[in-house]
C-alpha cells in the first residue's frame, strides 16, 4: 500500500541536480541525471544493482565528486565547497549505509555519541547521554546501548546506523539500500522506521533501493534509474504503468523471486 | 625470401608507453605518500585534540608490546654477550664485554630490534584495522557525519607509535643490558655495580641522542606506513590482507634504510 501524503513543500527544493555525469574509467554510470528533492519529501530511487544509485548519493554527500553537472544541497554547490564548508554541510545531511558501517570497536553508545561529541564539543556528559538515549528510544533499541555491534542482528544494526545519523538532527537523510539483506518482517519494520523518521524529524530523504515493497511503502515519489538516466518518475503506480520492457522486467523480477 | 627490410618490419614493437605508465604510476604513488605525510603535519597539532584516544592507542602500542619486547631484548642481550665472548677471549679482552654490549645495544640493537618488532606487531595491526574500516565504509561513515577520520584514525595512531617506540626502545636497551649482565656475571663473576660502570663508560651523550632520534624516526615510519596502507586500502578483504602485509614489509624496509642513513649522519658528528 502506498504511504499517505505528508507535509511536502513543493515550493522548496533541498537538493537540486542538473546534468550530473559520473564515470569510472570507461564505465559511464551516470549520464546526465536531473533531480529535485523537495522539503519534507521521501524520494525513492529505484534501479538494478550497478546502475549508479549509490554513486548518486555518495556524490550528494561529497564522498565522490561529479565529473560534470551541478549538485546543489541545501543551496550549496557541492563542486565549490571548502573542506570546512563541506564538513558543516555534512552535519545537515545524514547518511545511512547499506551495511550500517557501525564502528565495530565501539559500543552502541559510543557509536552514536561519536559524531555528537565531535560536532557539539560544548555539550555536557549528561546532555550527551540524554540525546543518545532519546534517539535510541526513537528507533526502539534503548536496551542495546551497552552492546557491541557484533552482538546485534542485521535489523538492529540498521536501526543503530539510522540512530547514529539522527543524533545530529539532519535536514536530509540519504538511505543506501535500507532493507538489503533483511528478512521480510524486518524489512517492513525498517520501512516503518523510515516513515517515522520523516514524521518525527521532519526530514527530506532519498532512499536508494531495488526493493519494490520498500519503494511503495516509503516513497512519496519514485524515480527509476535506467542506463544512467532517470527514465520514469511519479507515484509507484505511475512508474510501473508502462510498456517499457526494462521497467516491466524489473517489476516482474521483484515479485517473482 | 624476405628482404632485410621486410624482416625488420616483422619484429614486434612493444608499445613504448608501458614503462612510461609504470613510471607515472610510481611517481603518482610517491606524490600521494608525500601528500599523506604533509596532511599529517597539517592536522596532527591543531585542535580538537583526542587525548583519550591517544592514550588508548599508546596503551595498545606500548603496553601490549611490552612482553614481546622484554623477551626479545633479554635474549638479544644474553646471546650477543655469549657469542662475543670467544672472539674477545682470543685477545684476552673479555673485560671489554660490558662496553661492547652497551655500545652495540645503545647504538644499534635496541632501536632496531624494537622497530622491527613494532613494525611486525603494530604496523600490521594498523594496516589491517584501517583497511578493514575502509572496506566496511566505517571511514566514510565518519566523514559523512562531519568528523575528520584522518585526524582521529591516522594522526592519533602515528603520534602513538612516534611517542611509544622510543620508550619501548629505552626499555629494550635496559632489558638487553640486564641479559648481558647475567651472562657476564655467570662467567666472569663481575658485580652489578662494576658492570654498570663499564656499561656507561664508553657511551657519550651522542649515543643516547642518536638512539632516541632513531627510535622517533622509526616510530613515525611504522605509524605512517601502516596508516597509509590501511587508509588507502581497497578491493575488499583481499585489500585488507595486502594492506597489513605491505605495511610490515614496507616499514621494515624503510627502517633499515633509515638506520643506514642515520648511522652515516651520526658518524659525521663523532
Amino acid at each position: 500500500m502506498a504511504k499517505p501524503n505528508t507535509n511536502i513543500d513543493y515550493n522548496q527544493t533541498v537538493i537540486t541536480i542538473r546534468g550530473l555525469k559520473k564515470s569510472f574509467d570507461t564505465n559511464h554510470v551516470l549520464r546526465g541525471v536531473d533531480l529535485d528533492l523537495y522539503q519534507g519529501e521521501n524520494l525513492v530511487v529505484l534501479g538494478r544493482s550497478g546502475t549508479g544509485k549509490s554513486v548518486l548519493i555518495k556524490i550528494i554527500s561529497g564522498l565522490l565528486t561529479a565529473d560534470a553537472g551541478e549538485v546543489l544541497v541545501l543551496g550549496k554547490d557541492m563542486n565549490n565547497l571548502s573542506e570546512k564548508e563541506l564538513r558543516a554541510l555534512r552535519i545537515k545531511v545524514g547518511f545511512s549505509f547499506q551495511n550500517s558501517a557501525l564502528y565495530d570497536s565501539m559500543t552502541v553508545r559510543k557509536n552514536i555519541e561519536f559524531p555528537l561529541v565531535r560536532n557539539s564539543p560544548k555539550l555536557t556528559r549528561q546532555e550527551i547521554n540524554m540525546q543518545v538515549e532519546e534517539v535510541l528510544d526513537n528507533v526502539g533499541l534503548l536496551q542495546t546501548i551497552n552492546q557491541m555491534p557484533s552482538e546485534l542482528s542485521g535489523g538492529q544494526r540498521k536501526r543503530i546506523g539510522i540512530a547514529r545519523t539522527l543524533i545530529l538532527k539532519p535536514e536530509i537523510v540519504l538511505y543506501d539500500e535500507p532493507t538489503a539483506g533483511l528478512d521480510p518482517i524486518t524489512c517492513i519494520e525498517i520501512n516503518e522506521l523510515i516513515n517515522e523518521v520523516q514524521q518525527m524529524y521532519h526530514t527530506s530523504s532519498i532512499i536508494i533501493t531495488h526493493d519494490l515493497t520498500c519503494a511503495k511503502s516509503t516513497g512519496d515519489r519514485i524515480v527509476m534509474l535506467l542506463d544512467g538516466k532517470f527514465e520514469r518518475q511519479g507515484s509507484f503506480e505511475e512508474v510501473f504503468d508502462t510498456t517499457d520492457e526494462r521497467v516491466k522486467a524489473f517489476y516482474d523480477y521483484n515479485f517473482t523471486h | 625470401m624476405d628482404t632485410p627490410d621486410s624482416t625488420a618490419e616483422q619484429v614486434p614493437v612493444k608499445p613504448p608507453n608501458k614503462l612510461a605508465k609504470r613510471l607515472a604510476g610510481t611517481f603518482a604513488d610517491l606524490y600521494d605518500v608525500v601528500r599523506f605525510i604533509l596532511r599529517f603535519f597539517k592536522e596532527a597539532f591543531v585542535p580538537p585534540y583526542e587525548g583519550k584516544e591517544l592514550l588508548r592507542q599508546c596503551y595498545e602500542v606500548g603496553v601490549r608490546s611490552l612482553a614481546l619486547i622484554t623477551l626479545t631484548g633479554f635474549i638479544v642481550g644474553l646471546i650477543f654477550t655469549k657469542q662475543s665472548r670467544p672472539s674477545l677471549s682470543e685477545f684476552g679482552a673479555t673485560s671489554w664485554l660490558p662496553s661492547l654490549v652497551s655500545i652495540a645495544i645503545m647504538r644499534a640493537l635496541a632501536p632496531l630490534v624494537t622497530a622491527l618488532i613494532t613494525a611486525g606487531r603494530v604496523g600490521s595491526s594498523i594496516g589491517a584495522e584501517l583497511g578493514s574500516m575502509r572496506v566496511t565504509e566505517q571511514i566514510d561513515a565518519m566523514e559523512v557525519s562531519g568528523t575528520n577520520p584522518f585526524k582521529f584514525l591516522v594522526c592519533i595512531r602515528v603520534l602513538a607509535t612516534t611517542i611509544t617506540v622510543p620508550i619501548l626502545s629505552t626499555f629494550a636497551a635496559f632489558v638487553a643490558i640486564l641479559g648481558g649482565f647475567l651472562n657476564v656475571h655467570q662467567n666472569e663473576g663481575t658485580s652489578y655495580s662494576t658492570f654498570i660502570a663499564q656499561v656507561f663508560e664508553p657511551l657519550s651523550f651522542l649515543d643516547f641522542e642518536s638512539s632516541l632520534i632513531k627510535s622517533i624516526v622509526f616510530g613515525f615510519t611504522i605509524g605512517i606506513v601502516g596508516a597509509y596502507k590501511g587508509y588507502n586500502s581497497s578491493r575488499g578483504t583481499e585489500g585488507v590482507g595486502k594492506a597489513a602485509n605491505s605495511a610490515v614489509v614496507t616499514a621494515m624496509f624503510l627502517v633499515f634504510i633509515e638506520e643506514i642513513v642515520i648511522v652515516q649522519i651520526v658518524g659525521w658528528f663523532r
